[in-house]
């Protein structure tokens, strides 16, 4: 059928549109709330102490517990980024020995389980009783420590978390400074910058939004790896919530209090990440703002006059 | 006095002597030579592939020749001569001699992290280690000069290329260096753009800048130099004033090459 007019435009009268139904969505929303609902009811009505789990989760001992979770996942990842950005230089230098081991360290610390590793520091007393650090072939020791003293559980699960972490730092600041044009390089080494100056002005400010978003991913990573640190008896979130249901065996409700007290920390860390992202987005981004210092005074020829003048023709 | 005159008086500011380079098997500059007198415009012709931009690299050093000396101001580039022999330095002190020069990259090569004023003022400020306060109104004065006070506090990213082009100028002549060397500075650019930035070209080049400069545009090298240098395979085929190398071109390479460009 057409409809045949000879009103303009403005005169016709549109004709009423039928919306298309969706009944699909519909249908599969229904079937994901049925699911949950099912789940919820389930786990309402298992054997679970709710009420018990506020206290719990202000109790001293998992207070102490949250205090050290992040104190370790702080210390380790500020000790990997560091590791990680001295590792990526390494890797790119024109010093094949060094880039040689850089490769070979993230194949190592990236390559071995980190439960493995926090285990081999944390018993390295088994193999080397005493740590002295002196000057080969003299009996001068600059610092001598029993292995054990050294070693605590804080320090072995810092020395697992940061240097695993550090590899995997390594390649995302490598993958972050192989982002940035060679033109740049040109650029600051055509203006005089030293290699330092141009490595830290010039290369990993631009490298900077491809760094920060897969660290902000490693770092609430790093911070659930924390709870590896339970095995050789750090008392961080885990080992806490151990320690209490072994004296009242209220196992669930004392792990949900930790559960809970992780979503927390990595909600936290998810925010903070979107803000850095944000901020290092927006350099170099800013939409026209107006010049501030624009004095539309006339040049001193002192300024533009060379070295060496010439009068020409 | 003409300039051939004062030319003679004093002593070249750059000098190149038999600089070679290899990629591989591929001999790219073959005992190239080249002086630049102070306050000399030369510009640097010849077809694609010939080596221009690898012998300006050179000057600088972004590129190492395999063999051959670059002299500027009278330092050897790369090197500290002690008792007749030269002792190749550190990247850390390359760096101190790289600041007396300044280069102008086909694609600005602006630091995208810094607004237009913090570009110019880099150099100064960071390498030379100038006072603050000081290049701050040098580096304001020099973005008025090139058309662009409006345009200090302004990224690259809110720049056209002609205006990014002309900040990497300015960038350059902040340094306050002995001479500015330019690779194609107009070739990345749409054409409606490459006269804004040929005429600040043009006003250094009348103000006394001495510069070398890698171009395929003939008119501003018939207008601006006092030399032309040809090249072609990695070889300096001819060098003279644009009278004799454009007008009166000896080797038959030159007026192939003319021709084509000229056609
Ligand atoms: N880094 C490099 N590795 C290998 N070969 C290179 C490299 N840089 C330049 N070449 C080669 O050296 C030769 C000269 O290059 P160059 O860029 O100096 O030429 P050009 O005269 O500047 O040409 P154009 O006018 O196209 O810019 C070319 O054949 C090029 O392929
Ligand atoms: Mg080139």
């Amino acid at each position: 059928m057409t409809i045949t007019t000879s009103q303009t435009h403005d005169e016709r009268t549109l004709l009423p549109q039928v919306r298309l139904k969706h009944w699909g969505r519909w249908v599969v929303a229904a079937l994901i709330i049925a699911l949950v609902l099912v789940l919820v009811w389930s786990a309402a009505g298992g054997n679970i102490d709710y009420a018990a789990i506020p206290g719990y989760l202000v109790h001293p001992v998992v207070l102490e517990g949250l205090v050290n979770t992040i104190v370790l996942a702080l210390t380790s990842m500020a000790a990997a980024i560091v590791v990680g950005v001295v590792i990526a230089l390494m890797r790119v230098s024109n010093n094949p020995v060094a880039s040689v081991f850089a490769v070979f360290y993230v194949w190592l610390f990236r390559g071995l389980p980190l439960l493995v590793q926090i285990l081999l520091w944390y018993n390295l007393a088994l193999v080397f009783p005493q740590i002295v650090i002196g000057v080969p072939g003299t009996d001068l020791s600059i610092f001598e420590s029993n292995t054990n003293d050294v070693m605590t559980a804080f320090f072995a699960a810092f020395l697992g978390l940061a240097l695993s972490q550090g590899g995997y730092m390594a390649e995302i600041v490598r993958a972050g400074l192989k982002s940035v044009d060679s033109g740049q390089i040109e650029a600051a080494q055509s203006i005089g910058q030293t290699p330092m100056q141009r490595t830290f002005r010039i290369v990993l400010p631009q490298a900077m939004p491809v760094i920060i978003p897969p660290t902000g991913n490693n770092f609430i990573d790093l911070l659930k790896s924390t709870s590896l640190a339970s095995v050789i008896g750090f008392l961080e979130l885990v080992k806490a919530s151990n320690n209490i249901s072994s004296f009242n065996l209220q196992v669930m409700e004392t792990l949900i209090a930790a559960a809970i007290w992780y979503m927390v920390l990595v909600t936290v860390a998810s925010i903070g990440q979107r803000f850095l992202e944000r901020a290092f987005d927006k350099r170099g981004r800013k939409q026209g703002m107006p010049a501030r210092l624009t004095t539309g005074r006339s040049l001193s020829s002192s300024i533009f006059s060379a070295p060496f003048m010439r009068t020409k023709r | 006095m003409t300039a051939n005159d004062v030319q003679l008086a004093e002593a070249p500011v750059l000098e190149a002597v038999r600089v070679n380079k290899s990629y591989g098997h591929h001999q790219v500059l073959k005992d190239v030579s080249l002086e630049v007198h102070p306050g000399e415009v030369v510009c640097l012709i010849g077809p694609s592939g010939a080596g221009k931009s690898t012998f300006l690299r050179t000057l600088n050093r972004l590129e190492a020749p395999d063999s051959g000396e670059i002299w500027v101001g009278g330092d050897p580039i790369g090197f500290r001569l002690d008792n007749g022999k030269l002792h190749e330095l550190p990247e850390r002190h390359l760096s101190a001699q790289r600041a007396r020069t300044a280069m102008v990259f086909q694609h600005f090569n602006l630091f995208p992290h810094f607004t237009a004023l913090q570009n110019v003022m880099e150099g100064p400020v960071r390498v030379q280690k100038r006072k603050a306060a000081v290049v701050r109104e040098e580096a304001v004065a020099l973005l008025n000069r090139v058309g662009l006070g409006d345009k200090v506090d302004y990224y690259p990213s809110q720049l056209s290329g002609g205006q990014r082009q002309r900040v990497a100028i300015a960038r350059a002549v902040a340094m306050k260096p002995l001479f500015l060397l330019f690779d194609e500075p107009t070739s990345a650019l749409d054409p409606e753009l490459v006269g804004e930035v040929l005429d600040v070209m043009t006003a250094l080049a009348k103000d006394g800048r001495t510069m070398l400069v890698v171009t395929h545009e003939m008119g501003f090298a018939r207008r601006v130099a006092d030399r032309i240098v040809f090249m072609a395979d990695g070889i300096v085929v001819e060098d003279g004033t644009p009278g004799e190398v454009l007008d009166h071109p000896k080797e038959a390479r030159t007026q192939q090459f003319l021709r084509r460009v000229l056609a």
